[in-house]
């Protein structure tokens, strides 16, 4: 079974509807043994940065998610749920995450609107599964003032413009992640999708 | 690069999509999750409902609304419509909407629009502003409870104080050019997206493609918002982005 955790922030309800929609069996939970029984996990998430690591604390499992990632459970992580795989976030002030890859997420300069909002094209940086039978230079949902520098290329599946150009998905083993809204992408979203659950298996 | 968006706009009272001249003369229109499901498979870039029912069962019909669109639709859209509470704010983003607009509310209580950017985000919450145009003045007064009622604010001035608050998005009507067909308010929309650097836009106005296209290219404006060229098909979403590619203006096709 794979698993959206829900750490009580943003719109869970669409991530549920599209993975139901990809034709997958999932459910939503905040528990530690429905975590560890998973065989995938999902952490989406808009909202505050610090808002989602103080949530997922409160409700002891943020251990538990990063447990699962070095254990090599599948994991797609959306929005936030990328932007906590790294070091750190400068959004209000510098907060913690996971640290699983090196890195900072960082806010866009005011050169550009922001929030980055609505669909970009994303090129690729190298052969990934995560964008399977995706042509390059499809568009993609996005919404979103931060963005993340990680600190190592080799992990970064997929980049966009904005103003300058920015890593929009990384792809690196178990761990897959995307800027954008793979649930807001219309028919190419639920294509990405449909690679993570075949993925999953 | 960024794509313009083009955004169908549904008016929804007690349930059915309606469409009206400057908000008067109601006529039904058609069943909002069918109609929102077409112009996603067309291309539309988002969607906005904008529910005008004054009934005190509005809220439980909204939800219903959200609930049923995300079960079908994967765009993003837009709720808005009588939200007075942060409570109403989460009600309808954990119904499944993934942002909500606030108009009349935030301009009694602009704390609604701090509150619900801290707690949920700038990215989801959308200050919808309607703005009439002084006589023979390049400035534009702000008008609430759907166009009924002046109030002594000026639109600029409202929109940066908006992006200030941490609104993420302004969607503009033009109260002169709403329902005319006659374009929109390109003056309005220039001002405004140039007084802001967050993403705007532009509705009331719009008969035709060229219309869009001059809301894009001439009024600066990040996305279009439009009803009854699409409602009543005399476009469709692909002409209009194949229209406005044409132009080159930048769109998802």
């Amino acid at each position: 079974m794979i698993v959206i955790v829900d750490y009580k922030l943003g719109n869970i309800r669409s991530v549920e509807n599209a993975f139901i929609k990809a034709g997958a069996k999932v459910s939503v939970s905040s528990s530690e043994s429905d975590i560890l029984k998973s065989d995938g996990l999902i952490v989406p998430g808009v909202g505050a940065f610090k808002k989602a690591t103080d949530n997922l604390k409160e409700l002891n499992i943020y251990d538990t998610v990063i447990k699962s990632i070095e254990d090599k459970k599948p994991y797609l992580g959306i929005c936030l749920g990328f932007q906590m795989l790294f070091t750190e976030s400068i959004e209000h002030g510098t907060n913690p995450g996971f640290d699983i890859f090196s890195g900072k997420v960082k806010r866009f300069k005011e050169s550009v609107k922001i929030p980055h909002m609505g669909w970009n094209s994303v090129y690729y940086l190298k052969d990934s599964p995560i964008f399977k039978d995706i042509p390059e230079k499809s568009y993609f949902y996005f919404d979103h003032s931060y963005y993340v520098s990680p600190a190592e290329d080799k992990i970064v599946a997929g980049k966009t413009g904005y103003g300058k150009e920015f890593v929009s998905a990384v792809c690196e083993g178990n761990i897959w992640a995307t800027q954008f809204h793979p649930e807001k992408s219309a028919g190419i979203g639920l294509k990405i999708i449909r690679n993570f659950i075949d993925y999953v298996g | 690069m960024l794509a313009k968006r083009i955004i169908p706009c549904m008016d929804i009272k007690d349930g059915r999509i309606v469409k009206g001249i400057e908000f008067k003369n109601l006529k039904d229109a058609g069943d909002p999750v069918e109609t929102a499901k077409r112009y996603s498979e067309e291309g539309a870039d988002e969607l906005v409902f904008l529910d005008i029912t004054a009934s005190s069962d509005r809220r439980k019909t909204q939800i219903e609304l959200v609930r049923r669109t995300s079960e079908e639709i994967f765009i993003p859209y837009t709720v808005g419509g009588g939200i007075t509470t942060v409570e109403d704010i989460k009600d309808l983003l954990r119904a499944g909407a993934d942002k909500i607009s606030v108009n009349t509310a935030a301009v009694q209580n602009p704390d609604l629009i701090s509150r619900g950017a801290n707690e949920f985000g700038s990215q989801c919450i959308v200050c919808a502003i309607d703005a009439k145009k002084n006589s023979g003045a390049s400035s534009w007064q702000v008008f609430i409870y759907g166009g009924r009622e002046p109030v002594d604010i000026d639109a600029l001035k409202w929109a940066q104080r908006a992006e200030k608050l941490g609104a993420g998005e302004i969607l503009l009507t033009s109260m002169d050019a709403d329902g005319s067909k006659d374009g929109y308010d390109i003056e309005l929309t220039r001002a405004v997206s140039e007084a802001t650097n967050i993403p705007v836009i532009a509705s009331g106005g719009a008969g035709s493609l060229q219309h869009l296209a001059q809301a894009l290219q001439v009024g600066k404006a990040d996305a279009v918002l439009a009803a009854s060229i699409f409602h009543y098909g005399t476009h469709s979403i692909k002409e209009a982005k194949e229209y406005l590619k044409k132009k080159g203006i930048q769109v998802r096709l």
